[in-house]
């Protein structure tokens, strides 16, 4: 959306934020959590303040509302609106500011509306408590949620948090924040927790509304995709400093520091080398089915999770499974891991028939298929040594004890890390250095096929590109099959021969990975690549 | 939180003063209870007309007599003794039979769990005193049927304790990986469900202990506990009630005894709870 | 919502079904019942006579379903000692157990709710600590001691004695309602403190809705729900409590008609008194439950 505005904005700035430092509490790891951050926003503009978790970004937001705990102290600079100083950090005074000034919606918004009462009684309590008489409020209310787009919004008024789905809960946040017409609006990766295709419509909502109100908005993300998207300027965070700011065409095009490259160069993978000849298959499932039953009174609950999949993985190829949340790819992956009982189907693991197995040869049959999870912070038994963990699964097949720990202190070096971290335990990582782990564990037995899911969701972007180099290696030294589960368009380029993308259950379209990006046959397909936020600019096309 | 390279070590705390006294205290309770005997020349039972009700501070009975002239002191070690025991037995019993049930139904779901999750129903809906009461009316009282009474304190908080830790561990990702590995179950539960799970039991366990010296002192005190010729720091209360005006330390005694243990217990466990689990941390 | 009531319903049937079942089944194998409900020093012919009128001679699925039915007609037997129903000796009882427990209760949510909040609200500080300090006291300060150290200083004081007088319910009250102060105040400050820091909390504030609105408007019917579930499993711990306060303060209430009954062997009351205790905890789990209803709208939903 960055058409063509005459570059720096003459107008008087609308917030002037100057040389703001805060400081973090002694124990931090670092002295300061934002360091002599400068920028100005004009009525109407959208400035993306782009960094990773830990960069500092959100006490930006908070600082600007007033808000920053006691323990992170404002130590120097100033905080203009319209030219006026702000109060100093959680003044009274600020109460009067927000909403009506400056607005400001949070990451998870059903978490940001208050469990017990009614979206309209939320809704109507700011204007009360910004003095709007009593006449005035539901009219109001019933208008910004018709504004926002919320289907029947005397319904939703009534409703309470729990009863709307991710995207509605955030567009109610939305028209919360629009009640008394605010200048600006501070969103705090507003987006990060929704599905790609409710990401895009509400990032093309906060754009309309942004147009029709001459909305100045403060647009707090880790995804460059999303900064290509809605952006007229850009702020990249690092560590708390401001390493490179500047009009989103000029950045993206021409980005001065390497950090900056290195966010852009994680969206914008080089497509994977087509596949060759499909090799022979080694994982084969045909006609899964899996339904999850609950509910014992009044009335019995069942999802159909996989309906009719069918796919094979070829020995030493990559595969990625597409899909928003609750499209079945978990579900689908714990039947191919046997974690989970199909109702109907086969699976054929090196044209063994593997779905009926029970017992101790289904136990032996896992040696030669591991699994990495997304969270790498639950993945580790906490109470258990790197060492222990990786060592773990060659022991439970056979390996004796003092081989299987002189083989899990190689995988311990061949994944990157150093041989001391053998004796510590998981608490003592990143949530990078984990995933390392997970994957040394799984790769001990020597697998014939791996099966990632969501392998990556869980970490920053540049630490997500180098846990996917890392698949890629592990790869080519050990020859075996990856099934990559995840919700991320480009993850799926990065690392994928084909692609398979799944809704409500069920593959819709499965190809090659360039032809799934060039020529989506199927429309869902399409429709996900027109929602990836910034994907279609570095199309082949648009390049050239 | 930020992306942390280095090791994380979580800081070492000094131990709070407050806690230190309490370890002392739970210490010289110990210590008084096993060698307790040598401080005093009279026997728990030994009787003399002559010393009825004295007052502490009575030469040869420091802390003086009951209405039967029995020295105060050797009562009181005695009573120190079979209160611990019963409060350690009792608690173990409660906390091993709540745990193995709790863990049984996370593990076997199904039949084995609707039956174990009924009779944790039936307990939460029984005080246990009730049920200590209407066993005493109907069986013959026995220290031995007494120490199983006390051991069902709080067994149903154990059950869904640990049934719940070992349902939400079951779904943890490390279990899921190890079972992926081809870890059997019996190595899942031992080697990974059940030492993450513990932490919960060892902390109720002292938030029950002071339970169990309450509900020991409570029934000894009503006449329905420990039964003479034994005696118990409750017991020894209940027989100088009917004195409180005149021979207040009688009670006073050792009824600080048992505010003093109960309150020791409970604070340790506050802070080695604070220590184990950072998520239930109740200050800060 | 149907699902829900039915399913606690259900539920709370069960628990009380199979509480029955087991004072039942511990009367019948506890050695020979009518000589347990007869005084010791009956004759023969008076335990045969209570042989036959229980139906002891019967099947046991017979006796049982006798026993439950004569539950659902409201026989529950005779008192040994007096010759009373034993329904009649509990009514003449429980207006005095009520008046003491529902003052207790009062007492504790009158104090503790409103000092766990200060609390939180001043977290940290001396009056923080000192409300903790008083939770830890509360809950290691044994009734029974308690009320004899009340009753010691009122006399050596005041020179009065503290029992049995109703107009001085206030002091067993004190006794009974300690622990569940301390609890109370401990739980309500550790709920506000969680719910504080709740992501809604901070939005509201990002919305420009004033401190106390936010505590009032969406602290408080949060922190409801925790508070609704603890007052009710305090339930448990008063009428436990109760056994030993009215010991103690020579109160005329159940608790002491129980420990007399149990001192005297009288079988017929003390069973009466355990399904009586157990129907009170099951109805007010079901109100706890019931009430969620009302204050989360979440719970409405399934």
């Amino acid at each position: 959306m960055s058409d063509a505005q005459p570059e720096p904005a003459p107008q008087a700035p609308l917030l002037s934020v100057h040389g703001l430092t805060v400081g973090l509490p002694s124990d931090g790891d670092r002295p300061q959590a934002v360091t002599d951050i400068s920028f100005d926003i004009a009525p109407g503009e959208t400035l993306c303040m782009v960094g990773e978790s830990g960069s500092g970004k959100s006490v930006i937001g908070q600082a600007i509302l007033g808000m920053l705990p006691s323990a992170l102290p404002v130590l120097s600079g100033t905080i203009a609106l319209n030219g006026d100083v702000m109060p100093p950090q959680r003044d009274m005074r600020f109460d009067a500011i927000r909403s009506t000034e400056i607005a400001m919606i949070f990451q998870d918004a059903g978490a940001s509306l208050n469990p017990v009462r009614t979206i309209g009684g939320q809704l109507a309590e700011v204007l009360a408590v910004h003095g709007v008489p009593k006449a005035e409020r539901r009219p109001r209310v019933l208008e910004v949620l018709r504004d926002v787009a919320l289907p029947d919004p005397a319904r939703i008024a009534r409703s309470y948090p729990h009863q709307l789905s991710g995207g509605q809960a955030q567009r109610a946040v939305i028209a919360a924040a629009l009640l008394l017409e605010p200048k600006l609006l501070i969103a705090d990766e507003p987006t990060t927790a929704l599905d790609v295709t409710t990401q895009a419509e509400i990032l093309a909502l906060i754009a309309r509304l942004k147009a029709e109100h001459g909305l100045a908005v403060l647009f707090i993300t880790h995804d460059f995709g999303v900064v290509a998207e809605i952006a007229d300027r850009v702020a990249v965070m690092k560590e708390g400093v401001q390493v490179e700011t500047g009009p989103t065409d000029e950045v993206l095009a021409r980005p001065r520091h390497a950090y900056t490259r290195k966010l852009i160069a994680a969206i914008t993978p080089e497509a994977r080398r087509p596949g060759t000849t499909a090799p022979a298959p080694i994982l084969e499932a045909r006609g899964l089915n899996l339904t999850y039953r609950s509910g014992l009174f009044g009335g019995k609950k069942s999802v159909q999770a996989v309906k009719d999949v069918s796919l094979e993985i070829g020995k030493g190829q990559t595969i990625a499974v597409v899909g928003e949340s609750g499209s079945g790819k978990s579900s689908l992956a714990r039947c191919l891991l046997r974690l989970e009982e199909i109702d109907s189907g086969t699976i054929r693991f090196r044209g063994d028939e593997i779905s009926t197995l029970q017992g101790q040869p289904l136990r032996k049959l896992r040696q030669s298929m591991q699994v990495v999870l997304q969270d790498p912070f639950s993945a580790l038994n906490p109470r258990q040594t790197i060492l222990s963990a990786i060592a773990e699964g060659p022991i439970i097949h056979g390996m004796p004890r003092a081989e299987a720990h002189r083989k899990a202190g190689e995988m311990i070096e061949l994944v990157g890390l150093s041989p001391q971290a053998a004796g510590r335990y998981p608490q003592e990582f990143s949530g990078g250095q984990r995933q390392r782990i997970c994957i040394a564990r799984a790769l001990a037995l020597e697998p014939e096929v791996l099966i990632a899911d969501e392998a990556v969701s869980a970490l920053d972007v540049s630490i997500q590109a180098q846990i996917l180099d890392l698949f890629a290696d592990m790869q080519q030294r050990f020859g075996f099959a990856i099934l990559f589960i995840t919700h991320d368009l480009s993850v799926a380029r990065a690392i994928a021969d084909e692609i398979l993308v799944m809704r409500d259950g069920e593959i819709v379209e499965r190809g090659a990975t360039a032809r799934i990006f060039d020529a989506p046959a199927h429309p869902y397909t399409a429709h996900l690549l027109a929602a990836a936020p910034g994907l279609e600019m570095f199309q082949p096309e648009s390049a050239a | 939180m930020s992306d942390v390279t280095g090791p994380v070590q979580r800081p070492q705390t000094a131990i709070p003063l407050s806690v230190k006294i309490a370890m002392a205290f739970i210490a010289l309770f110990v210590l008084f209870a096993l060698f307790g005997h040598a401080l005093t020349p009279h026997g728990f039972r030994d009787t003399s007309l002559f010393d009825r009700l004295k007052p502490p501070g009575t030469e040869g009975y420091p802390l003086g007599t009951d209405a039967r002239g029995r020295d105060l002191l050797a009562r009181l070690v005695t009573g120190a003794q079979i209160t611990l025991v019963v409060a350690i037995v009792g608690t173990v019993i409660g906390a091993v039979l709540g745990s193995l049930l709790g863990v049984l139904a996370a593990a076997r779901r199904g039949r084995t769990e609707a039956v174990i999750v009924a009779a944790i129903d039936v307990q939460a809906s029984l005080p246990i005193i009730i049920v200590a009461l209407f066993m005493l009316a109907m069986f013959d009282n026995s220290f031995t049927l007494f120490l199983l009474l006390v051991g069902l304190n709080g067994w149903e908080v154990y059950a869904r304790l640990m049934r719940g830790a070992a349902l939400q561990a079951k779904e943890a990702g490390y279990v899921t990986a190890v079972r992926a590995l081809g870890a059997s179950p019996a190595r899942i539960y031992l080697r990974h469900v059940l030492p993450n799970i513990l932490n919960i039991a060892l902390v109720q366990f002292t938030v029950n202990l002071p339970l169990t010296v309450l509900l020991e002192t409570a029934l000894s005190f009503l006449g329905l506990g420990v039964q003479p010729p034994l005696t118990s720091l409750g017991q020894i209360m209940s027989e100088g009630r009917d004195r409180l005006l005149t021979a207040w330390w009688l009670t006073l005694l050792p009824g600080a005894i048992i505010f003093c243990l109960a309150l020791s217990v409970s604070m340790v466990g506050d802070w080695l709870r604070d220590r184990l689990d950072p998520t239930l941390r109740s200050e800060s | 919502m149907t699902g829900y009531i039915l399913s606690r319903l259900i539920r709370a049937a069960i628990t009380m079904l199979l509480t029955v079942t087991l004072v039942f089944l511990f009367i019948r194998f506890s050695g020979d019942p009518a000589s347990a409900l007869v005084p010791p020093d009956a004759p023969q012919e008076v335990i045969d006579q209570y042989t036959r009128a229980m139906g002891l001679d019967q099947p046991i699925l017979k006796q049982y379903t006798g026993y439950v039915g004569g539950i659902l007609r409201g026989d529950f037997g005779y008192s040994i000692h007096t010759g009373l129903a034993v329904e009649d000796v509990f009514l003449d009882r429980l207006p005095f157990t009520l008046h003491l427990g529902l003052t207790a209760l009062a007492l504790a949510i009158a104090i503790g709710l409103p000092i766990g909040a200060i609390a939180a609200m001043r977290r940290g500080s001396a009056l923080d600590r000192f409300v903790m300090g008083f939770s830890v006291f509360a809950f290691a300060m044994p009734n029974f001691l308690f009320g004899l150290i009340l009753i010691l200083t009122a006399a050596l004081v005041f020179g009065a004695f503290l029992g049995g007088d109703s107009a001085r319910v206030i002091w067993p009250a004190l006794t009974l309602g300690l622990a569940a102060m301390g609890s109370f105040a401990r739980f309500t400050r550790s709920s506000l403190l969680e719910i504080i820091n709740a992501p809604y909390m901070r939005a509201a504030e990002a919305r420009g809705v004033p401190f106390r609105t936010r505590l009032i408007r969406h602290a408080a019917p949060n922190a409801a729900i925790p508070l609704v579930t603890l007052i009710g499993l305090s339930l448990g711990a008063l009428v436990a409590g109760s056994v030993v306060t009215e010991q103690v303060f020579a109160w005329p209430g159940v608790g002491q008609l129980l420990v007399r009954s149990v001192a005297t062997r009288d079988l017929a009351q003390v069973q009466f008194l355990v399904l009586v205790v157990a129907f009170t905890m099951v109805t007010a789990n079901l109100i706890v439950d019931f009430l969620y209803l009302l204050i989360d709208p979440r719970i409405r939903a399934t």
